[in-house]
């Protein structure tokens, strides 16, 4: 596996861990509009790197050049030492809009990932199923996207992506669409998540408090064109209990550093 | 199920009794009553002649019904998914469907003759188009999210076309046969009236010259009959083929 390239200097502090995608002096743009502007980000394995910026700052678009479902002006993504030239098996992304087949069962929706990739239906099936009992939908296998919540629907999503066993999960504002209790919720789920799957989370998020209670890494996007202003790693956060977080001062601290480093931005 | 089928016989029944009703008052004399209506087309079924109608009639329509569904379909996919054959072939279809018809006829009759060929462009003509243009305004607007979707999933261009494109495309595609399959049996009746009487067309000008209205009235209500039967096998053919189709998403 590759080690950290040298071009860290934006970085506040040195990652002990291993690099497991990195985005390397990426551009983007869109006929007139520059959305991205040479960012150059590294995104530790096994571990979550949030995204936050302003509306309109190019997360998304970074996440979909990371993905491979949009192609950068110039730059490059390195996934495990590769560089990236299209949608890979190593990433799954996902939608902050779900994409869900309406015409499907959530069992094939689950199951679509490996569908595509060819596995057999039985065997694939099985996977679903157990991808969905994780993410607290058992039962609802033979329902429609269109019998379910928003909440139960993102959840699917979530269940697809986690099915193809990707080394690298992409989340566009995953829980953009779900309460505040089923947000705080689904936030704990994701935590258990980190800790329990090795793999590496990329979340795009507009809350800064979720941003500081999910992450290892968190990158604040200036506006357009956007590039890393700055990093922020909450790692002493992540040994402390997850009940008592809200009130630490530490994560209070965190927020409000981010807050002040945002808020020139909002006018 | 046995609610919906019960409206559609209480419909069946108020069409029937107002028919009766017009017959008897009469509305005119050459509008036979329903009861004379049915009793010509049971002699016509059993004496046969109603089958022998058929057997002729049937050979434009099925072909051309037949034909129009494949092409069309396939034409509509095409356009949908190339903005370069939409350019080529677009046109050609919204002419199609506003052309008149009637007007067309003697030259399809010069081109090809009085045979079962004109017949079948006369189908072709009024089924196509319609099948052609919803296929394609289907295809051209499938969600973009779920192409996307797809492709991070690693789908190659032919699992974005079977697994999305077409199902999503489907419920519109089916409309588009609906609508296709009524103007083609119109196309092959009046085909038959308009370029050589033959068949079902034969019996409704025969029926007419002979002031046997019942009879005339027969054969056109056989022919709904036939029309409203194939369209509800059209129907189960998109439950079995799209189960999610019935299943009201398109609200959501
Ligand atoms: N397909 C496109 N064509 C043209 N411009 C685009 C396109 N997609 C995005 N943009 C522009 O690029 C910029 C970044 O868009 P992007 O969707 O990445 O922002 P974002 O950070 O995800 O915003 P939000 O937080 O609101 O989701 C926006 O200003 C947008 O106008
Ligand atoms: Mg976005």
């Amino acid at each position: 596996m590759v080690m950290p390239q040298t071009d860290a200097a934006f970085r506040t502090d040195a990652v002990p861990a291993e690099v497991a995608v990195s985005a390397r002096n990426i551009s983007k743009t869109y006929g007139e509009v520059e959305a991205l502007k040479n960012l150059s980000l590294e995104f530790p394995r096994g571990q979550l790197t949030s995204l936050l910026g302003p509306s309109g700052c190019g997360k998304t678009t970074l996440l979909k050049i990371i993905a491979g479902l949009l192609e950068p002006t110039s730059g490059e993504i390195v996934v495990n030492g590769k560089p990236v030239k299209g949608p890979g098996p190593d990433r799954a992304f996902v939608f902050q809009d779900f994409a869900l087949l309406p015409w499907a069962n959530v069992l094939r929706n689950v199951a679509f990932g490996l569908e595509l990739r060819g596995v057999a239906k039985s065997e694939r099936e099985d996977i679903a199923e157990k991808y969905i009992k994780e993410v607290g939908l058992a039962g609802f296998e033979k329902s429609f996207p269109h019998e379910l919540s928003g909440g139960m629907r993102q959840r699917v999503g979530l269940a697809r992506a986690l099915s193809v066993d990707a080394d690298v999960l992409l989340m566009d504002e995953p829980f953009s669409a779900v309460d505040e209790q089923t947000r705080r919720k689904f936030q704990e789920d994701l935590l258990n998540l980190v800790k329990h799957e090795n793999k590496t989370f990329i979340f795009v998020t507009h809350s800064i408090e979720e941003a500081v209670y999910v992450s290892d890494q968190i990158a604040i996007l200036l506006p357009r064109p956007s590039r890393v202003s700055e990093i922020i790693r909450p790692t002493g956060l992540r040994d402390k209990d997850v009940d008592m977080l809200r009130r630490d001062p530490e994560y209070l601290d965190i927020v409000d550093q981010i807050w002040a480093s945002l808020r020139s931005y909002v006018e | 199920m046995t609610r919906s089928f019960a409206l559609k016989l209480l419909s069946a029944l108020l069409v029937f009794g107002a028919w009766e009703i017009a017959g008897r008052i009469p509305v005119s004399y050459a509008f036979p009553t329903f009861f004379d209506s049915m009793s010509a087309l049971f002699r016509m079924a059993f004496d046969g002649s109603l089958f022998v109608a058929y057997a002729e009639t049937l050979k434009p329509l099925v072909l051309g019904v037949a034909i129009s569904a494949f092409i069309g379909i396939a034409l509509g996919l095409w356009i949908g998914l190339s903005s370069w054959f939409d350019w080529l072939f677009s046109p050609i279809f919204v002419v199609m469907q506003a052309a008149p018809l009637a007007a067309l006829i003697p030259l399809l009759v010069m081109a090809y003759g009085i045979g079962l060929t004109s017949k079948v462009f006369v189908v072709c003509i009024m089924a196509m188009p319609v099948i052609v243009l919803n296929t394609a305004g289907a295809v051209r607007n499938t969600p973009q999210n779920l192409k996307a979707m797809s492709h991070s999933f690693l789908a190659t261009d032919r699992d974005v076309l079977l697994k999305v494109i077409i199902p999503a495309a489907s419920p519109l595609i089916f409309s588009g046969l609906r609508l296709g399959v009524s103007a083609g049996f119109i196309g092959a009746i009046l085909s038959e009236l308009k370029i050589t009487p033959t068949g079902v067309g034969d019996i409704i000008t025969f029926s007419r010259s002979i002031a046997d209205y019942p009879s005339m009235y027969a054969a056109i209500f056989s022919i709904i009959l036939l029309a409203v039967l194939f369209l509800n096998l059209l129907e189960k053919i998109e439950i079995t083929l799209f189960e999610g189709n019935v299943r009201g998403y398109a609200s959501d």
